[in-house]
């Protein structure tokens, strides 16, 4: 670049402002500014819709109850506790090995080996895989595979080679999987080197500084990572519809090997098949509305406590 | 020859105030006063942190480098480097940015070794043992010899935590001996009394000055017989600097220390012996007061008294 005249940068300012393109930039504001208002206003329109026709419903004996006659009346309970037991079993079998990746990826794998470059490019496609297709590897390969090799091995009918929530947490935990593997792999990238050498120069192992100073460090990063799923993993239906959610249960599943209602699969059914269209309407509303605030409140714990998490990196607190 | 130059440092605008050296002014001055602290210190009977030190008798280690070479893929960064740092005793690297330094020191704990591409020729002795080969335990190496950075980098855990880390790795998980050897690295670098009402508080909230001691006591907490600082007061303001300077002579009883620094006046106020480099090449090292009164190299009377760096 070449050095310009001092007087130059003041004066094309000067011409720049008054030749039309303060209009231009004001129309650009307007522009972008609605778009991201439209944003605001569609959050607004199904909240605020969900909310409005939602809130009546909700009553305690529709939280604590089960559906009756055909899910025109009755509560949600089986559903709430099945979505909160898969996200939990889900979020169990997820952090571990996607932290578990992030950090082989970040800590130990060469840059340019093959296998390292296999990892990658498997993690950027497993993220642009549709969830239905996770669905339907869950079918193929958790229950008819490995479900069935162990029912045959350990001699029993069927009990592992059918939908389970088990084998819906995994299908959720893999499609949820990059997202685990990227946050965590960007959080360690944010902790300074001069952390690593530090607790290096200590005589402090590699695992030992990876442990003991880059996890904690990254701990706000592996929550964002976490929250992200948690939202995902409560109100995708495609991966559970072939692996484990039921349409109806008049019992609550009690172990892993258990089917089980969930919240966002109750949704669609009862929009689909209800047999009285307008007796289910309030029912269908105040489900979406709990899907919504329970999705919100697990969020909001992780938030909080990522929250409470980087104060205390920042040290206070 | 009186070197009376004014030793400009724009970088870390520590030499305005020369800590320590006050009216005589310049590396003369720094010498000067130096002589009288060591001849104070001769005088009193056993330093004051008690002679004896527990549990780590043989530390002091010398350190060693024998025509060691360093490539970073294909630059080289040190060319056939030989010089021997006896043990108990302070050396001062001194030299321009990118002489070499700063990357020799970190040869002696093999820091180079996170660097992809490095390559090393020659030896590096550490107590005589060469630290270089394959069969040698870089974790264990480290733990012996101690490093401190340019930046305090303290952890962000309590104050506490960050001394007792190293002592962690270690498996020690006594509480009453990890309070112990707390309070005891501390003291050695002089941050004790500041810190002992708030050693639950984050390492955070301390000042710059007071995170350097915090990692020096940090890295004394696991016994090191060696102390290896890189420029370990140019962040620093000068009354911090000059804690600093205080403390690595104090420490220079229980440990070889090398001392990679900007500020020729710290090496000539701190330093035993002191070796000058340049682009790779160690050009003169030698006891600290003859390097900068009777440089034997015409290029090194060039350095030390402001005429390029």
């Amino acid at each position: 670049m070449t050095v310009a005249p001092l007087a130059a940068p003041s004066r094309s300012l000067v011409r720049r402002g008054g030749s039309g393109v303060d209009f231009a930039g004001g129309g650009l504001t307007l522009l972008t500014g609605f778009a991201a208002f439209l944003i605001v206003a569609m959050v607004a329109v199904i909240v605020g819709n969900i909310v409005w026709f939602g809130w009546r419903t909700v009553t305690w004996e529709f939280l604590v109850g089960s559906p009756r006659e055909g899910m025109t009346a009755g509560g949600i309970f089986p559903a709430i506790f099945g979505t909160v037991a898969l996200v939990v079993l889900m979020i169990v079998a997820l952090i571990p090995i996607g932290v578990g990746a992030a950090i082989y990826l970040h800590e130990y794998a060469r840059p340019e080996s093959w296998f390292t470059r296999a990892v990658r490019f498997a993690v950027n496609n497993l993220a642009g895989v549709p969830s239905i297709v996770f669905g339907l590897f869950g079918l193929g390969f958790f229950i008819q595979f490995v479900g069935r090799a162990i029912d045959h091995n350990l001699g029993l009918d069927v009990v592992w080679g059918q939908p389970a929530l088990m084998w819906a947490a995994l299908t959720l935990a893999l499609l949820n999987l990059p997202v685990v593997i990227v946050t965590t792999e960007e959080a360690f990238r944010t902790v300074p080197r001069d952390m690593r050498e530090a607790s290096l120069a200590l005589g402090a192992s590699r695992w030992q500084t990876v442990r003991y100073v880059l996890l904690p460090q990254a701990m706000p990063g592996i929550l964002t990572g976490a929250i992200l799923s948690v939202s995902r993993g409560a109100g995708e239906v495609a991966p559970i519809l072939f692996t484990g959610a039921a349409y109806f249960l008049p019992y609550l599943p009690t172990s892993p090997t258990d089917q089980f209602m969930e919240l966002g699969y109750h949704v669609f059914v009862m929009a689909t098949q209800s047999p009285d269209v307008d007796a289910t309407r309030p029912i269908l509303y105040g489900t979406v509305l709990v899907l919504l605030l329970i999705t919100f409140m697990l969020n909001l714990t992780a938030i909080l406590l990522r929250a409470r998490l980087r104060a205390r990196l920042a040290g206070r607190g | 020859m009186s070197v009376t130059v004014d030793m400009r440092d724009p970088k870390s605008g520590e030499s305005s105030v020369p800590p320590g050296a006050t009216a005589a002014g310049g590396i003369a001055g720094a010498l000067a006063a130096r002589e009288a602290a060591d001849a104070e210190r001769a005088d009193a009977p056993a330093s004051k942190d008690g002679a004896a030190r527990p549990g780590a008798p043989g530390a002091g280690a010398s350190l060693e480098a024998r025509g060691f070479s360093l490539y970073y893929g294909t630059h080289q960064a040190l060319k056939s480097v030989s010089l021997e740092m006896p043990g108990h005793s302070v050396t001062a690297i001194i030299g321009p940015s990118g002489c070499g330094k700063s990357t020799l020191l970190r040869s002696f704990n093999r820091m180079n070794d996170l660097i992809p591409g490095v390559r090393t020729e020659g030896e590096i002795r550490v107590a005589g043992v060469d630290v270089l080969r394959g069969s040698v335990d870089v974790v264990d190496l480290r733990r012996r010899v101690g490093m401190i950075f340019q930046r305090p980098n303290p952890f962000p855990k309590s104050i506490f935590e960050n001394v007792a880390f190293g002592l962690r790795m270690l498996g020690l998980k006594d509480r009453r001996d990890l309070e112990a050897r707390v309070e005891e690295s501390l003291k050695r670098a002089a941050l004790w009394e500041e810190v002992k009402d708030r050693l639950s508080r984050s390492a955070l909230q301390l000042s710059g000055g007071q995170q350097q001691r915090l990692c020096i006591a940090r890295g004394l907490a696991v016994e090191p017989d060696v102390i290896l600082m890189d420029e370990p007061a140019s962040a620093l303001d000068p009354t911090a600097t000059a804690r600093i300077e205080e403390l690595i002579i104090s420490l220079k009883a229980h440990y070889t220390i090398a001392v990679v620094t900007h500020n020729m006046q710290q090496a000539a106020r701190v330093s035993d012996r002191t070796a000058f480099m340049l682009s790779g090449e160690l050009i003169e090292y030698d006891e600290t007061r003859r390097l900068f009164t009777r440089p034997r190299q015409k290029i090194t009377e060039d350095y030390i008294t402001g005429r390029f760096g």
